[in-house]
């Protein structure tokens, strides 16, 4: 009795959390716009049967019709791979960096990293805008120690959109990776090297493998967020700027197409969760594969 | 037998292999090695016995690159190899703590020394198998350290460290979690691949009868010094100190002050009814504190006083330990001192010679005792 109570809290939370709320997008997804109040038709109001027949798949077909869902859907993507790419190059270093130092060092360093979620994400991206813009602080240092002697064009770039990625979920990178690497047991290093690897060697066969499961999980904490990222690319991207996330916002408050935009989100859900799924039959797969 | 004793440490003309040369380490303030100068040979089994703390896995971490000394340096094969780094060093460590790789199987975990080096993919194969056979592991190799026994896993890593066959081997505690029988076979198993590879071994024990056994040499340590260096036998029979008297096996101590009676003899004063007479290479001066040692086996118990025996003092058996082949009697003597004496069980006997409270004599004679100064 208890187990099963212990058992349906996870599924409860799960089906009241995600479940629930993905049902009604997809349901809205299958509708038709409406000028009314909620903007689709048909809703529970005419019946259960005229509901149900008056759904149908028309906004998915329309996604395919019009090249700029399925660029935005690409270039969504490869600003994500390439901006998880970048954070995990940056944000290793510093998790190791991290684990390394002096154990009363570490939890002032940790503070410092946990440190900008105290001010407003927003707030943080817009100062990033007084950075990067062609009279901000960046390119006025570069101007003073004469690097450059015309300004960058930053902001209003994918380049901006990168570096306000990367700022902004450096932490989901750093923290699974020093937990991984602060749990790593000093002594194999020294075993490897006992055994003939170079630091470097000691590096690339033992630490990286044992942080794998840090690794991934930062992958995944910057990946999914990064991906249907709005406030980014409409702060600090241009026009040029293609993010699946925008155009959802589009289609739902400027468009007030609700059923389309329903059918963007559902595609970006499962842009997102069929390769999570198989990521991790795959790993069920090798552990058995082990026993 | 016929072949010559091995001795290089009383022969002038061997060089060793490694030398300590005034090493001394500290962290912070803390000494952890004192001043140590020893010199170790080559196809020696040098055995680092001491109490928990007092430095042996430090000294075996210097030999094997992880500290530098703070002082003195360390010489392998006459270079001082300060700054060697250690995977540049012929030497191979088992860890105290086994540092097993936990995501390669055992056998990767073998191989991984081996794959470092430019040997064929065949030869690093059979070797592996090799090992896993002489650890008795073969049927575990596909397996990940975290899916085997403690006593197994201590047995990987002492498979790993001898996997690449290095010119010295450094085992801290390599059998501590295996059951006797096992331990006993590994034993001998390392002495055949010592005499077989000629590989010099530096092995830290807890467990003295291990180190009795496989030792050419042993060290016993304190507080990150040598007290004394010396063949099993040596060790055990004339202990330089109380220290090592007390460390290396059970020991009586009587304690008391020294008189000349004779040619290196001495008649102690320790308290009892007469005094103890003990013969001493070592010269004591009249009056001069000494302890005598002496080891259970050595004391004879009887319910007569034998005639003929130098030392005998009387005492009532107040506890009876059976050991199986033997039976230790702790005997209380009337100035309250309790006194063990060890006799073997040659016959299965359904009754005991003498049990609790009985009045009993023990007797040793002027050899038994070594005589120590305090
Ligand atoms: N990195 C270190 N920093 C500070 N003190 C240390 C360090 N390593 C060892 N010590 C200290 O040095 C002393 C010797 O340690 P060591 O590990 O050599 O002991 P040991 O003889 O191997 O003991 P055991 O039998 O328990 O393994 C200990 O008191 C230990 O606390
Ligand atoms: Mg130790």
């Amino acid at each position: 009795m208890r187990r099963a109570v212990l058992i349906a809290v996870p599924y409860l939370w799960l089906l009241a959390l995600f479940l629930v709320p993905f049902a009604i997008v997809f349901k809205v997804s299958l509708s038709d716009t409406a000028l009314a109040i909620p903007p689709y038709t048909p809703t529970l109001k005419d019946g259960f049967g005229a509901l149900i027949s008056g759904l149908d798949f028309e906004n998915f077909v329309f996604l395919t019709q019009d090249d700029l869902y399925w660029k935005a859907y690409v270039s969504s993507l490869q600003i994500a791979f390439f901006s998880t790419i970048v954070t995990l190059l940056v944000g290793y270093p510093m998790a190791y960096a991290m684990a390394r130092a002096p154990e009363e060092w570490r939890p002032t360093l940790m503070m410092l990293v946990i440190l900008p979620f105290w001010t407003s994400f927003l707030i943080r991206v817009y100062a990033w805008v007084g950075i990067l813009s062609t009279e901000g602080f960046l390119n006025q240092f570069l101007l003073w120690t004469g690097i450059i002697d015309t300004p960058l064009t930053i902001l209003n770039t994918n380049w901006a959109v990168y570096i306000g990625i990367v700022y902004t979920y450096l932490p989901f990178m750093i923290l699974p990776i020093y937990a991984a690497l602060e749990r790593l047991d000093e002594s194999l290093i020294e075993a490897a090297e006992d055994l003939g690897c170079s630091r470097m060697q000691a590096f690339w066969l033992v630490t990286i493998p044992l942080s794998r499961n840090g690794i991934v999980a930062g992958c995944f904490l910057v990946f999914i967020p990064a991906l249907g990222e709005f406030v980014i690319p409409s702060l600090l991207g241009g026009s040029g700027t293609l993010m699946i996330g925008k155009v959802l916002f589009e289609e739902f408050f400027a468009n007030r197409d609700w059923p389309v935009a329903s059918a963007v989100a559902v595609i970006l859900l499962l842009i997102l969760i069929i390769p999570i799924i198989l990521f991790q039959r795959n790993e069920q797969r090798q552990q058995e594969a082990e026993q | 037998m016929a072949q010559t004793v091995f001795a290089p440490w009383d022969d002038p003309q061997q060089k060793p292999l490694i030398q300590f040369v005034g090493v001394t380490k500290r962290f912070g303030d803390f000494v952890a090695i004192d001043d140590l100068t020893q010199d170790i040979y080559e196809r020696e089994f040098f055995a680092l016995l001491g109490p928990s703390g007092c430095g042996k896995t430090t000294m075996m971490r210097m030999l094997a690159g992880f500290e530098a000394p703070t002082e003195g340096s360390i010489l392998l094969s006459g270079q001082d190899i300060a700054g060697v780094p250690p995977n540049k060093r012929a030497v191979n460590m088992m860890f105290q703590s086994y540092a097993l790789f936990p995501h390669l199987t055992v056998w990767d975990n073998i191989a991984f020394g081996l794959r470092r080096s430019d040997m064929p993919k065949d030869a690093i194969a059979a070797r592996v198998e090799e090992m896993l056979k002489l650890t008795r592991l073969s049927k575990f190799g596909r397996r990940k350290p975290h899916q085997i026994s403690g006593g197994q896993r201590q047995r990987v890593a002492l498979a790993r460290s001898l996997a690449k066959a290095p010119k010295l081997l450094l085992l801290d505690e390599p059998l501590g979690a295996l059951d006797k029988k096992l331990r006993q076979d590994t034993q001998f198993e390392l002495m055949d691949i010592q005499e077989t590879t000629g590989t010099t071994f530096v092995i830290v024990t807890h467990d003295q009868e291990e180190a009795m056994t496989v030792a050419s040499r042993v060290a016993v340590m304190d507080e990150g010094r040598i007290i004394q260096v010396a063949t099993p036998e040596k060790i055990y029979e004339a202990p330089n100190s109380v220290y090592v008297a007390d460390f290396i096996g059970d020991v009586n101590i009587l304690e008391g002050t020294a008189k000349a009676n004779g040619p290196e003899s001495y008649a102690i004063d320790w308290g009892g009814a007469e005094p103890a007479t003990a013969t001493s290479a070592r010269p004591f001066s009249d009056g001069q504190k000494a302890h005598l040692a002496i080891r259970p086996e050595k004391i004879a118990i009887s319910a007569e006083r034998p005639a003929d025996a130098a030392n005998a003092v009387q005492g009532k058996v107040l506890d009876i330990a059976y050991l199986g082949n033997l039976s230790t009697y702790h005997v209380e003597l009337p100035t309250g001192q309790v006194i063990k004496a060890q006799s073997a069980n040659t016959r299965r006997v359904s009754r005991r010679a003498y049990t609790w409270e009985d009045p009993v004599w023990l007797s040793w004679s002027a050899t038994a005792g070594v005589l120590l100064e305090s």
